[in-house]
């Protein structure tokens, strides 16, 4: 631990820290550009030059530089701020002065710094340097003549996302960042290049020109593309949503969001439904919430009522709807859309035991039917710091391409009874071995084959450094985990409530659903866009997208988390726990809670983890049985991009999933 | 350099280039060269690897060779490393031509030394055989480029022509030494100065005197 003075602040900082970093400590700012903490050191922008002794007489860059015994540190000498504008002039130089027209305005770390630390005029006179523009697909606008170089994006496409893709050409004041050969980039968390840009070099083409940072309104949220519940940032202007921007939280995403996450926003603006539609003669016409709310209670279902959750529906709405079904006497909930029935008796067999972010201490792994970079993108750079760290990685199902190595032990699940002799060696003298579960694996029913494989190789363990449990399931679902905690689960899944014949079917933004099987059924469709579900409906009640309604969501490790409303659902649409709330009126039922807050107290009072935020306990694993058959041949997501409503009625979403996964070229716009 | 750019990918590049792998005599180098570096380095040797496969596509095309993108490509599948890296590598490095050149590539020295010993007049006399800077004449024979300090200072001014350099040039002497090169001769590379070897100072030693015909101990004297 080396003391060092900072500024005359003596402190002791870590082994292994940066002078950066004890500056950081002491509470002294110093500017970066290419410095991050989740990337490698590049030192190559000088901005974040501090004076040290003992060494040269001279500025060093402080963020390349180990903090040792008896430094000396100054950050406010005069020295520092001469050596921080000669930096900064140099930077600037062949810098656009086109502030007005670029969106990074306002959230600029050229800009902020240029006034914080720069001499506050120019002295060059000379060109400057211009860089033709490059292509970098659908999510990402280049305005190479702001680049900087600070090669954040090279080093995050490097050492985050594992796809060597983005490279610096040519050298010197030349030197130009750009994909190979100008094609898109193609990874699924591509845009998170957009906000460890410092400058306006790389900014998001969907958002382009939409709106300046200081007029938006941000809103803390959740994540619903997938089941991670990354935690994003909600920017609205008025009614609209205009951008989604990831938080930092280490326990869950990092810093990182998906592409879907970020860009399927634009499709909160389209075929939404923004009023009741009853089917009248086969079709669905407008009607008001009376007509509707009548058209429902006609149906008078008695107790023959089932519920179906949607794969992006927060908790208070599934309660909502559970309550409503058990005042009219029915217990019939899936939230399984697409017929999984795996035994949720025990949660803790279906829940993400190691953590997302303990996954990285894993040293043994075992991917049993899961695109983890389809299914969960921002979880596979963690696995990938397993594998940098020397964790040996086994894939059984067909293969996608993973960014670090993997060994696939083929499609067929009977590999599962006997692994191959060398897995095998590993995962016996693995310290921490893991196991992750996806969809396809839940699907063909390897759930207890998984169970029996921890029991045999002790992936719940003491280790030296605390409690080990390394089975873990990792669902696509936002929803999934908070259904299983409400009873969204029936024994044989859905088709249990085929079985069941119901009247009258809740679907809860359900899409993914074959509603043929419920023909006998009156289909009541609650949510927010046109989509499957709801051309399959009898009865449509809009409801709100998860961006217009508080809610709380649990995420594939059992974390509740809670998100804010950021603007108000389109049209009639409302809030879709007032909607059953509603609706159990017009079904002269009971549901015992009349505002939002009541109705959260009671969802606390049944299932007391919802009512806490931060990980839920779901206890021991149970005790598994040996022997799966089977052969996984494909992966349930077939299109990353289009998974869910909101993404398939994005223009970005779709425009991805041809360019970048179906090969379609978009000729760029002459201008 | 500030001309430099890569060679648009166009099909009828990949038809040229396409197929294009390392001939029995370049692949033994080029293992040689991976062989240099610990097991799983292997990229440690794409520089190498680059300047053979500039070499070889130098001797299908009878010029100096350059880095077509999928001759770019096949490297970096022979060194299992990502292809933007080995563009990275070879458009840093000046020596890497990226677009076809002549049979011969001319490089003359500005830079201040040169220039004071009359660089200027190396440069007339280029352009006066009908060389453009930046361009290779229509015959294929010369492509011109202007370079920074190749190092030879001392015998300034100076040309690299390939893998040679030809110094203490004047008009004259690089007109001998073109037109010897065009008739498929070999001139002599190194310092065109009669009676000069290499470097030494002109009109003999001017240190060190004594030491130029036998050995002497200067320490005595110090």
């Amino acid at each position: 631990m080396p003391k060092v003075t900072v500024d005359g602040i003596e402190l002791e900082v870590p082994q292994g820290a940066t002078v950066l970093q004890a500056c950081e400590l002491a509470g002294k700012e110093i500017p970066r550009f290419c410095y991050h903490e989740r990337l490698s050191i590049a030192g190559n922008c000088r901005m974040c030059l501090v004076e040290v002794a003992p060494g040269p007489p001279k500025p060093q860059a402080s963020c390349a530089l180990p903090a040792a015994e008896g430094q000396v540190i100054k950050t406010d000498s005069p020295m520092v701020k001469r050596a921080r504008e000669g930096v900064m002039e140099f930077l600037l130089i062949n810098h656009p002065l086109d502030c007005p027209i670029c969106d990074q305005g306002g959230e600029c770390d050229l800009q902020d710094q240029s006034v914080a630390y720069g001499r506050g005029s120019s002295r060059f006179h000379e060109h400057k340097r211009a860089v033709t523009e490059k292509y970098m697909g659908p999510l990402i606008k280049t305005t190479m003549t702001r680049c900087i170089q600070c090669t954040r994006c090279v080093r995050f496409s490097e050492e985050i996302a594992g796809v060597d893709e983005i490279g610096a050409l040519y050298r010197g004041e030349n030197m130009q960042i750009t994909t190979y050969l100008e094609k898109a980039a193609t990874h699924e968390l591509s845009a998170n290049v957009i906000d460890l840009c410092p400058v306006g070099a790389l900014t998001s083409g969907p958002y382009a020109f939409e709106a300046r940072p200081w007029e938006l309104k941000k809103t803390l949220s959740i994540d619903v593309s997938d089941a991670l519940g990354s935690n994003v940032r909600l920017d609205s202007r008025g009614r609209e949503v205009l951008r989604i921007l990831p938080r930092v939280n280490d326990d869950v995403n990092e810093e990182w969001l998906s592409d879907k996450g970020r860009y399927q926003v634009d499709g909160l603006m389209k075929r939404r439904l923004d009023r009741p539609y009853v089917r009248r003669d086969g079709k669905l016409v407008p009607a008001s919430w009376d007509e509707a709310f009548a058209a429902v209670a006609s149906v008078n279902p008695g107790k023959s009522v089932a519920v179906i959750a949607g794969d992006l529906v927060d908790c208070e709405t599934m309660f909502a709807a559970k309550a409503l079904a058990g005042a009219l006497g029915s217990s019939l909930l899936e939230g399984r859309q697409t017929g999984l029935s795996y035994d949720c008796s025990n949660l803790a067999a279906v829940n993400f035991n190691s953590g997302l972010a303990g996954i990285e201490d894993a040293d043994a792994l075992l991917i049993v039917g899961s695109h983890v970079r389809w299914e969960a993108p921002v979880l596979n750079p963690r696995l990938r710091k397993a594998a940098m760290r020397g964790a040996k990685v086994y894939v059984v199902g067909p293969h996608w391409d993973a960014t670090y190595p993997v060994t696939n032990l083929g499609n067929d699940l009977a590999v599962l009874g006997k692994l191959p002799k060398d897995a095998d060696e590993v995962f016996k003298s693995a310290q921490r071995p893991a196991l992750i579960i996806g969809g396809a694996g839940l699907g063909k029913g390897a759930l207890d084959a998984c169970l029996a494989l921890a029991e045999k190789y002790k992936l719940v363990r003491a280790t030296d450094s605390g409690a080990w449990n390394g089975f873990n399931a990792l669902h696509m679902a936002a929803s999934r985990m908070g259904g299983l905690m409400l009873g969204y689960a029936q024994t044989g899944g859905i088709a249990d409530l085929v079985a069941a014949k119901p009247k009258l079917v809740l679907s809860l933004g359900a899409d993914e659903v074959d509603y043929t099987k419920f023909a006998g059924s009156t289909v009541v469709y609650i949510g927010h866009h046109g989509d499957k579900g709801a051309h399959a409906a009898d009865v449509v009640l809009p409801g709100a997208a998860f961006t217009e309604k508080p809610g709380t969501y649990v995420n594939t490790e059992g974390r509740v988390q809670l998100a804010d409303k950021a603007v108000f659902a389109p049209g009639d649409a409302r809030e879709d726990w007032t909607v059953l709330r509603a609706l159990a009126d017009a079904m002269g039922v009971s549901v015992g809670f009349d505002s939002f807050d009541e109705l959260r107290a009671a969802m606390a009072k049944a299932v007391p983890a919802l009512g806490r935020e931060g990980l839920a306990d779901y206890g021991a694993l149970p005790k598994g049985k040996a022997g799966a058959s089977g052969v996984i041949d494909a992966y349930p997501i077939k299109d990353f991009y289009l998974t869910n409503p909101i993404a398939r009625a994005s223009e970005t979403m779709q425009r991805c999933s041809a360019e970048l996964l179906h090969g379609e070229s978009f000729a760029e716009a002459a201008e | 350099m500030a001309d430099r750019h890569l060679e648009p990918d166009s099909p009828e590049l990949r038809a040229r280039w396409g197929s294009f792998a390392f001939n029995a005599a370049w692949d033994t180098k080029a293992k040689a060269a991976i062989a240099r570096y610990p097991a799983g380095r292997q990229r440690s040797a794409v520089m190498a690897l680059l300047d053979y496969a500039q070499r070889q596509v130098g001797e299908e095309t009878q010029t100096q060779g350059w880095l077509p993108i999928p001759v770019m490509e096949y490297v970096a599948k022979y060194l299992d490393m990502p292809i933007i890296r080995v563009v990275e590598v070879a458009s840093f490095y000046t020596m890497y031509n990226l677009v076809p050149v002549g049979r011969f590539h001319v490089q003359v020295c500005g830079t201040t030394p040169c220039m004071l010993r009359g660089s200027d007049d190396i440069m007339a006399a280029c352009k006066a055989r009908g060389m453009h800077k930046g361009h290779t004449t229509d015959d294929g024979m010369w492509t011109l480029t202007e370079v920074e300090c190749m190092g030879n200072c001392a015998s300034a001014p100076m040309v690299q022509i390939n893998d040679d350099n030809f110094e203490d040039l004047t008009a004259d002497r690089l007109n001998t030494v073109l037109d010897a090169l065009a008739k498929g001769e070999s001139p002599k590379a190194g310092t065109q100065e009669p009676g000069r070897h290499t470097v030494e100072p002109l009109g003999g030693p001017t240190t060190l005197t004594a030491m130029v015909s036998a050995n002497h101990d200067y320490r005595k004297e110090w």
